[in-house]
Order: structure tokens, then sequence, then C-alpha cells
């Protein structure tokens, strides 16, 4: 197991953002993560990350209890993550963002070394020919892969990705459905926050869904799918939803 | 970043692997002839002329590029505004002075015990203020400044309000007053060149890029696994020896040592208007900034129209740049002529 969660909890004051939430992600997976807006998902990857402490519960991360662990200490143990609105460093270049990447992530590279790496990620996620161009130039598309190629050139063991297709046309979500895909062939293991449903029921090994902070239903995307918890959370009323999915079906 | 990133967009296309890196060697120190040509021009012009009189204004001017080249490390680099820099600058004024005139130690040796207690205070304060963020840090600065002040106004040992003065004799050992006023210029010109070269290693380096991100989005950087508050502290004692060990130097040139020209506020905020000027976050941005701001207050101080109100253009010239041209001139040229980029650092 590359991650493990026992009972994760966080609380906002009186707010209780996550309740329990507790799963094992084996290497190599591709785990969704879905839920209605305001579900706690992006939390569930603060927590995991460093960002927030958990109010309870423990995040083993390799083996180890890494709970109250500093971002940048899980960096460095080999988790990288991107962003759901998208944090380029503006005034630095798409490759100078991409070099960072490499330089403080888990293998710690020199400049040089990281180069060479940022090069590679960029022509791997197709923005080399920005290389040079300020980030803060580019638009939401082309940020986004930057937060992918920064969280790639860390190469991690774990990849956090937190609606990269979100914003994206049909054309730009296929090609980074592609790169999801590949970036898992390489022995990346990823959990991925999506909305577009689709694309995150083809891609997807297993599917956690969050409602309200708490872990709702968890399997492969078709069991998911057809869950009444699932679909209630969703669409409010389970009969009335699974009666409009029939008709669908029918016609 | 003395890399391939900063040039010209228009040979990315073929650009990879080794050819980059390659392009990276090949550039490595063009960023610092401008900056190192412009020093030691400095140095040497008053030697050519000959008169003591350029002399001291050079002293001024290669004061300001040394203070605002070391502020910029925090303030252009890192993105910390740092309203009390003089801090450093009177707080090791006063130790190497104390070393100097009570305990009798040469100004080899006070100087770096002046640029230890500077460093010593930063680290301290790193730990202490530097989780703050924007404004709140900028204002936790100006208190320090004033809580030192006040510190030092009431320590005995340091003179209290009435300071320290130097016994004239103690330039015997330097060949003389005249003679020391010379080797003051001298030791300052080598210390400015010094911290310039050590303001484009740090630029260049993975220790500063792990600052330009914190500069950036601080909190994307921590996530990326650049570790803020130690990349952030040691910026700020980078940023806080120079002014320490020239604190030394200053005074020993004065020849007193009294709170408050020791702690004025005004000159800090002086630093802030010289590397906002030239250009912040670059190596050449301070230089010019420093001659730009000291050679305008010449003009000033020297024109009956504006003699008494100088500082208020100060603010107002602070004010013009931040709504203009916040990058200041040094970054407005490289945005403007990016082909000039890699000289341009």
């Amino acid at each position: 197991m590359i991650l493990q969660l026992e009972g994760v909890s966080k609380n906002f004051g009186g707010l209780r953002a996550l309740s329990d939430v507790t799963f094992d992600l084996p290497e190599g997976q591709i785990l969704g993560l879905i839920g209605p807006n305001g579900a706690g998902k992006t939390t569930l990857f603060n927590s995991i990350s460093g960002v927030y402490t958990p109010t309870e519960g423990r995040v083993i991360f390799r083996g180890q209890d890494v709970t109250r662990n500093k971002p940048y200490e899980m960096a460095k143990l080999g988790m990288a993550r991107t962003h759901q609105i998208v944090r380029p460093l503006n005034e630095l270049t798409v490759r100078e963002n991409v070099i960072a990447g490499s330089c403080f992530g888990r293998e710690g590279h020199g400049l040089k070394a990281a180069g060479k790496i940022a090069d590679e990620v960029l022509e791997f996620v197709g923005l080399a020919p920005r290389s040079d161009q300020l980030a803060g130039s580019l638009n939401v598309g082309q940020k986004k892969r930057l937060e992918m190629a920064r969280a790639l050139a860390a190469r991690p063991y774990l990849l956090l990705l937190d609606e990269v297709l979100a914003g994206l046309n049909p054309s730009e979500i296929g090609h980074m459905v592609d790169i999801v895909r590949s970036i898992r062939d390489q022995g990346v293991t990823i959990i991925m926050i999506e909305h577009v449903m689709k694309a995150v029921m083809s891609v997807s090994d297993r599917l956690l869904v969050l409602d309200y902070g708490s872990q709702i239903a968890e399997g492969t995307p078709h069991d998911v799918a057809n869950d009444p918890k699932v679909i209630e959370a969703y669409l409010g009323d389970p009969d009335l939803a699974l009666r409009l999915m029939r008709d669908e079906t029918r016609a | 970043m003395s890399s391939p990133n900063d040039t010209q967009l228009a040979a990315t296309d073929t650009k990879t692997g080794l050819s980059a890196v390659l392009a990276q060697n090949a550039g490595s120190f063009v960023g610092l002839i401008l900056p190192v040509a412009i020093i030691l021009a400095l140095t040497i012009w008053p030697t050519i002329t000959g008169k003591d009189i350029t002399r001291e204004s050079i002293f001024t001017i290669m004061l300001s590029i040394a203070l605002a080249s070391s502020l910029n490390i925090l303030l252009g680099y890192t993105g910390y505004v740092s309203f009390g820099h003089v801090v450093f600058f009177g707080l090791g004024g006063y130790v190497g002075f104390y070393l100097m005139a009570v305990q009798g130690w040469s100004l080899w040796l006070a100087m770096p015990m002046g640029g230890l207690a500077a460093g010593l205070l930063a680290f301290l304060l790193g730990k202490a203020i530097l989780r703050l963020r924007g404004g709140y840090f900028a204002l936790a600065t100006i208190g320090v400044n004033e809580a030192m002040r006040a510190f030092i106004n009431n320590f005995k040992p340091f003179g209290g309000p009435v300071g320290m003065t130097l016994n004239f004799q103690v330039y015997k050992d330097y060949g003389g007053a005249a003679r020391a006023l010379s080797l003051a210029f001298y030791i300052l010109a080598a210390l400015t060149l010094l911290i310039v070269i050590i303001s484009y290693l740090v630029r260049t380096s993975k220790f500063g890029l792990g600052l330009l991100a914190i500069r950036e989005d601080e909190d994307a950087a921590e996530v990326m696994g650049v570790v803020a508050p130690s990349a952030k502290t040691w910026a700020y004692v980078l940023s806080a020896i120079l002014p320490g060990i020239i604190g030394v130097l200053f005074f020993f040139k004065n020849g007193s040592i009294e709170p408050v020209p020791a702690f004025r506020l005004n000159f800090s905020i002086e630093m802030i208007v010289m590397v906002m000027l030239g250009g912040q976050g670059t190596v050449l941005g301070p230089i010019i900034g420093g001659v730009g701001y000291q050679s305008l207050r010449g003009f000033l101080l020297t024109s009956p129209l504006f003699k008494n109100i100088q500082l208020a253009v100060a603010g107002a010239l602070l004010l013009v740049i931040v709504l203009f041209v916040p990058a200041g001139l040094v970054g407005w040229l490289r945005n403007r002529f990016p082909a000039l980029r890699r000289v341009l650092q």
C-alpha cells in the first residue's frame, strides 16, 4: 500500500469538513475522488499533502506516519500535487517553474540535472515550445499542463491531481486524459479529483465518493455509478434519479 | 537566472536536453559583467580625478549600492519587505564600534564581529517574525528597529543616548586620518563588489530559485518542496550580514556613533526606494537604483527649491515607481527588450 488513511477527520472551528475517511491505496492505481461541490475533496488533498494537519486519524505514506508532516516534507518523501486553482510562479519562465519542481522534489536535483528533466517533462506535456515564456502569460489549459509538468518533474511516487480537466475544451481533455494514463503506466500512483464524469469514470481504477465530508461509496466506477447513495448525493432523490437513468438508457 | 530560461523567445523551439545545458554554461557569467564593471569604474574614478570630494560622494553611492543590494536579497528575491533594514547597519555598527572604541580591537576584527552580530539578530528575528506575511512582516521590522534604538538608548555600555566616540589616536594605526578615510573607501568598494557577486550567485543558484518561488507563491513553493522557513531565514541572514559589516566601517570613518543616526528609519526607506527604482529582484537593479537615487538626492540637496523637502521627493518617487513601473528600471528594460535579459540580470 502506498497510502493508507485511517479515520482522517478535519474540523474548521465547528465545521466538520472531513469525517472519518478511511481507505487504502495500492501502488500503481488511479483513484478517482468525486463528490458534489463542498464535499471535502480538496480538504482531503490538503490533509494528505500536509497543507492541513488532520484533526483526528492517521495518514500513512509508504509505511511511514506522515500525519503531522509539512508540505515540503511530503514533497521530499515523494508526493506531488497540482492545485484546483492553478498556482504558477508567474514571473518565472515555464522552464524555471518546472526546474523548481525537480530541484525541490523527491530527487532534489541540482540546477543542471533539473534542467534536463524539465526539458523532458515539458516535451511530454507538450509545453516545450513555450519553455522560455513567463508562466503568467500562459492560458488556462497551458497553466494546467504546467502544474502537471511541475509535479511530474519532482518524480513523485504519488501524484495528487486536483481538477486538472476543469476548464479545458474537449480536445484538451482528451490530451490530458492520455497524459494521466501514461503517467500511471510509468508506475506513478494517482489520486484525481474530477468533475468531468465521463473522463474520471474511464480513467480510474477505483472511485471514492465524498459527500458532506464523509465517504459514501467506494469501488469500481461501474459499482459506484449505480450506487443509489451516490446518485442521491448528486441528484437529490434516488428513486427519481434511477428512473431518469432507466429512461435514458431505454431512449 | 543564468540559464537559457531567459533567452530570447525565438530560440526556444529547437532547444532540448544537452544543448540547453550547454547554452546555460556559455552564458553563465554574462549577467555579472555590467554590475562588476560599474563597481570597478566607481572605484577607480576618484583615483583618476584625484579629488577627495569625489571620493566622498562615491563613498555615499557605494554605501547605497551595497545596502540596497543586500536588502534586495530579501525584498527582491524573496519578496519580503523589510522596512527596518537599517537595524542591521546600526547594530553591526554599534557592536563593532564598541569593540574598537572600548575594547581596543582593530577595524579588521571589528568588522566581521559587526557582521556576525547583524547576522545573528537576523537569524533570531527570522525564526520569530518571518512567519508573518506581507504588511505584517513589514510592520514588525519597523517595530524591531524602533525597539533596538530604544534599547541602545538605554544601554550604558554603548554610551546610552550620547553614544560613543573614537579616540583620534586610533587612526594612527591606519596611517593617519587622511589615509584611514581612503582606506575606508577601498574597503567599502571591496565589500560592495562582494555583495554584488553574492547577489548574483544567489540569483543563479538553486537556493535563489527557492527564494524566487517563495516570492511568487509561498504556499505553492512549500508544496513543491521548498523548505520555506529555513530558506527565508537564510535569505534574511544573508541580507543582514553585509549591512552589519558596513555599519562598522561607516562609523569608524565617522569617528562617533549615536542611536539616532544609527537607526534612522528614513535610511531604511531610502534603501527600499533604491531597490524599487533600479529593479527589485535583479542584480543590476540596486546598483542603478543606488547611483540614480544618490545622484538625484545630491541634486535636490543643492537645489534651493528642494533642499528641505528631499525626503518628500523620495516618497513621491517611490509612489510613482510602485504605480507605474513596479518592476523598476532594469525590470522594465527586461520586459521591454527580452533580448537584453542575458546581460541585464
